[in-house]
């Protein structure tokens, strides 16, 4: 297939809905692969960035949404500042995530996806992030990641406050509420 | 005297709270006068941009509309707010995207590691010092975000930036070359998937061990905090002891310009840096 193409397939909207929400064109896509070679998470994906944007050519959209890759990119921008056709790959990992989110697709790491929905909830609260709260996440997610011994000793050092700030008040609040779960743009 | 409005952010409340007493002490010692934000928030962190766009325009905007009450402009120590900020600005003045507050893209927002790693502030810097940090040998770790996306950060060297590394040379120090000063420490991977973010970190420490380097020198709190105070797990994985201490680059500031409180600032660190200050004559 033509790279500049799409692929006779219901699902290619994914990569117009991409294009309307974040202005950015994955058409433009020639495979180089410099954003996979670049990438330092490349070695736990399941869909390389290169390969995940020849998906979204062929409309793969369920593949797409429910990769890992979408949730494991950590938004270094490696990729974005090397691409030769100047498409914001990072820009458009936000979008794609942003997508799964509210289609409600099945995630490709739970704990990544649990985790950015319960520091939104969290913090539409407290105004400021309230770092030990992070605790109820880890149980949430199986507490794997140690996160209460390592608090304590943070704690011990001065680098946790106990208290949420309770900042921003409804102004704050009602952020959450007017944008809801709605889309990227 | 130079005036700022400042926005420390959540982390510098937390879990970086010595960057944020760093910064203060260093600024007042350079004759800079810092006036908080009131009450401001969240800037939406990774989590907004990852979940929706528009929340992580809205929650940064509300903070620069506070900062838009005063003429002056706006010093954010933290790379994830700065990016937000950033950002925000970009759609803003470039696609007049309408927020919910009175902002209009005009206040002008620094990044305290391009501000204080600047020519301007060096030259004063060395007026000022006492104890140049002679023998001192250092890596400069800057990270994703204080220098990506090119578009919103103004570093033109972004694949080799050097600033950092000008300001602990003009301390005396020795800064080494090294080729992993903009790779990524895994930033929220932290608290999701330790067992990636291990891996990451785990590279960025053994290349850095490898030059010899007494210190990392880094300048955006999510990487001193990945760096410093999960390095013990790291070792257990890797097998090894690396026991590099992970400074913030106004903690060197602060030694080498006499300031009382920056033996304080040391005893927040998970790796003590003091016995190695200790031992090079830099700490008594």
């Amino acid at each position: 297939m033509d790279a500049r193409g799409q692929a006779p397939n219901n699902n290619t909207s994914l990569l117009s809905e991409i294009y309307q929400e974040s202005g950015e064109k994955i058409q433009n896509c020639y495979q180089c692969q410099k954003c996979s070679a670049g990438c330092p998470l490349n070695f736990t994906m399941d869909i390389l960035p290169n390969q995940l944007f020849r998906h979204i050519q062929y409309g793969h959209r369920d593949k797409v949404l429910s990769s890992n890759t979408i949730w494991l990119c950590a938004s270094c921008h490696t990729c974005s500042t090397r691409c030769p056709n100047q498409i914001d790959i990072a820009k458009v990992m936000d979008n794609l995530r942003a997508i799964a989110h509210r289609t409600g697709a099945k995630s490709g790491d739970k704990n990544i996806s649990l985790f950015h929905r319960f520091f939104l909830s969290l913090t539409k609260y407290t105004g400021r992030t309230w770092e030990p709260g992070f605790a109820l996440y880890e149980l949430m997610s199986g507490g794997l990641g140690g996160f209460m011994g390592w608090g304590l000793k943070a704690f011990l050092r001065g680098r946790m406050g106990i208290f949420p700030g309770f900042k921003g008040g409804a102004e704050f609040r009602n952020l959450f509420k007017e944008v809801g779960k709605g889309g990227a743009r | 005297m130079k005036e700022f409005s400042y926005f420390p952010g959540c982390s510098l409340h937390g879990t970086s709270k010595e960057f944020d007493e760093s910064v203060r002490g260093v600024a007042t010692w350079l004759d800079i006068k810092l006036h908080e934000l009131d009450d401001w928030t969240c800037c939406g962190a990774t989590s907004a941009h990852s979940l929706n766009e528009q929340l992580a325009i809205e929650m940064p905007a509300r903070n620069l509309a506070i900062a838009e009450r005063s003429d002056r402009d706006l010093l954010v120590p933290c790379a994830n707010c700065y990016s937000r900020f950033k950002g925000t600005e970009y759609e803003v003045r470039e696609h007049g995207r309408k927020v919910s507050f009175p902002y209009e893209g005009k206040v002008a927002i620094h990044f305290a590691m391009d501000y204080l790693c600047g020519k301007p502030v060096i030259e004063v810097v060395k007026r000022k010092m006492v104890r140049p940090l002679a023998g001192l040998k250092a890596v400069c770790y800057y990270g994703c975000l204080p220098v990506r996306p090119p578009r919103l950060t103004g570093i033109r060297n972004y694949e080799n930036p050097t600033h950092m590394d000008e300001l602990v040379k003009a301390l005396g120090a020795e800064a080494l070359q090294w080729s992993y000063k903009t790779d990524c420490c895994g930033a929220s991977l932290m608290f999701t998937r330790l067992d990636i973010f291990k891996r990451l970190t785990g590279k960025i420490l053994t290349e850095a061990a490898k030059t010899g380097a007494d210190c990392v020198v880094a300048g955006c709190s999510m990487c001193q905090m990945n760096l410093d105070t999960r390095q013990e797990d790291i070792e257990k994985d890797l097998g090894r002891k690396i026991g590099i201490p992970v400074l913030y680059y106004t903690e060197l500031m602060g030694l080498a310009m006499g300031h009382p409180d920056t033996g304080k600032w040391l005893k927040r660190h998970f790796i003590d840096p003091v016995p190695m200050l200790k031992a090079k004559g830099l700490m008594q």
